[in-house]
């Protein structure tokens, strides 16, 4: 990891050594950019890039390229995210010559949410690639400056890679091994699955750095706030591949009656400061759901401000 | 084989409505297997169209007939005589079989009585599933067998993706993951470390993405 590879700020933190501090806000269902503006104004100055979802769970919203696009306008950092579901290798490509031309200089390589499980569940699913396949175009792009076809590329996209690693799914034994893929294919950074079973968690980071995994690329761990009980218990039942621990369920339940926020906030504030402590974690990814008003008080109690100037 | 389903009766009766006088076509092949197009549901779909004519005052005269195969000008030969005298041949064999017989007898028409699924197998009595989605290129033989492709909701090749719970997919309990299965049995093995070296993005030409797809073997072009 000698020179910068995009030169953005998000790589640039990491290279110095930060700890890393990432938020996430979704555009909206519809092209309502006030809304979107005033979401990220909580943002600004409090983490060091954004992640901008792709039509996340399969519901169709503003592209996420064009969000990014007025991210910047706003003076933050996006980190644009891309699924494999909806698009082919050309759309793939062209995305990211246009995301790259607004701006752009983080990405994060998904596969994306099955579309059974949104709102046009009749669309047919593409899947020309997958995540593993997309991390190499992009590397590729970057680094030989050719597309997937070999062809030359006028102006290549210099883009900061990352993807996505959940621990908790299964086979939980060979989550670590293509945790290491995805580092093998060109992953610069990896953002967690949110994380709930700490003790899971650190046993997943240990078999990482046992296999010097975070000597190869930053590893920033994934936390969303539980802002209610039923959100803990959808959680833990209907998202797959999520663990969500009977005992974290009861502590949130224990707080009572219009307390439960701030319990789930206290708890997120204690994990981060947590994991600011575990070996080769790189940061946090704070995946504050529809809760961005609340990332600066988040940011706040954990320590994370203010954000280093790089 | 090929696995079908029979179309909803409702589906069919509108399609003979302004019809007094059909065939309904079985298939000796694939759909006798699967239970949904041989000589016994032949009988019994024409039964149904004719009491449920019969209730509304207007009978519907059904003639029942099955052949070796539809996907075969040899045995689309056998109806030859037949065809002509109905309002319209009701096929029960996949979608292949209505497409070669309006092909052979164009003044006829002919209404497929099945929805055509996928190629697959029995995987217990009366419980057929998708094995294969006939991509032209067949890599099963670096999955232990198992095809990723028509197989995995996601046609990925490095998988699991970070959906799978409990050896389901992400998008249905009722539905496996093969890719949960597939790095099960390498772990056994103790053959991780084929799952470990990266697949190239697959060539869909070969597959239905190329276009229609034909097969010319030279050797038996007369
Ligand atoms: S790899 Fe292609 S040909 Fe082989 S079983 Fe799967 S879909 Fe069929
Ligand atoms: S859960 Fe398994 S079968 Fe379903 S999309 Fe993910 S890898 Fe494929």
């Amino acid at each position: 990891m000698s020179e910068l590879k995009s030169g953005s700020n998000l790589e640039k933190v990491l290279k110095a050594g930060h700890f890393a501090f990432t938020g996430e806000c979704g555009p909206p269902k519809g092209a309502n950019v006030e809304h979107l503006r005033e979401k990220l104004s909580h943002l600004k100055g409090k983490v060091d890039a954004v992640n901008i979802t792709d039509n996340q769970t399969a519901v169709v919203r503003m592209s996420s390229w064009a969000a990014c696009a007025i991210l910047i306008q706003e003076g933050l950092e996006p980190n644009f995210q891309m699924v494999c579901r909806d698009r082919n290798r050309l759309a793939i490509q062209s995305d990211i010559l246009g995301a790259y031309a607004l701006g752009v200089r983080n990405m994060l390589c998904l596969s994306g949410d099955h579309q059974t499980f949104g709102n046009h569940p009749q669309a047919k699913n593409v899947y020309d690639i997958d995540s593993m396949q997309l991390i190499s175009l992009v590397k590729k792009m970057r680094d030989e400056q050719k597309f997937m076809n070999d062809e030359e590329i006028d102006v290549a996209p210099k883009l900061f890679i990352g993807a996505a690693s959940n621990p908790f799914a299964e086979p939980f034994e060979f989550r670590v091994y293509r945790l290491a893929m995805k580092i093998d294919s060109g992953a610069d950074f990896i953002q967690t699955q949110c994380i709930y079973n700490m003790q899971r968690f650190r046993g997943f980071m240990k078999r990482a750095v046992d296999m010097g995994l975070h000597e190869r690329c930053y590893i920033l761990a994934g936390i969303t706030p539980m802002k209610s009980v039923g959100m803990a218990q959808y959680m833990a039942k209907a998202v797959p591949g999520m663990d969500v621990p009977e005992s974290l369920i009861k502590r949130l339940r224990g707080a009572g009656k219009g307390k439960v926020a701030e319990e789930g906030i206290k708890f997120a504030v204690e994990q981060i400061q947590e994991l600011k402590e575990m070996e080769g974690v790189a940061g946090v990814h704070l995946m504050a759901i529809e809760w961005e008003h609340r990332v600066p008080e988040i940011a706040e109690r954990a320590g994370m401000l203010p954000r280093p100037k790089v | 084989m090929i696995v079908a389903n029979r179309k909803p009766l409702a589906e069919i009766r509108e399609m003979v409505e302004n019809c007094d006088k059909i065939l309904i076509l079985g298939c000796k092949g694939c759909v006798t297997v699967c239970n949904v197009g041989g000589a016994r549901e032949v009988s019994i779909l024409a039964s149904i169209l004719r009491i449920a004519r019969k209730k509304e005052g207007r009978l519907l005269h059904v003639d029942e007939m099955t052949i070796e195969r539809q996907c075969d000008p040899e045995y689309i030969e056998q109806v030859k005589d037949r065809v002509g005298q109905y309002d319209a041949v009701v096929s029960m064999a996949c979608g292949v079989g209505p497409q070669f017989l309006s092909e052979a007898y164009p003044a006829q028409r002919f209404f497929p009585a099945v929805n055509t699924t996928f190629f697959g197998g029995a995987i217990q009595h009366g419980v057929w599933a998708e094995r294969c989605a006939g991509c032209g290129t067949c890599i099963i033989h670096y999955f232990d067998g198992m095809c990723p492709i028509a197989r995995c909701s996601k046609s990925l090749l490095h998988g699991p993706c970070g959906g799978s719970a409990n050896g389901k997919c992400e998008i249905s309990k009722e539905v496996d993951c093969i890719w949960d299965k597939i790095v099960r049995k390498k772990m056994e093995e103790g053959h991780l470390k084929d799952l470990l070296d990266p697949k190239p993005p697959k060539d869909w030409r070969t597959a239905r993405d190329g276009g229609p797809r034909k097969s010319v073997r030279e050797e038996l072009v007369q």
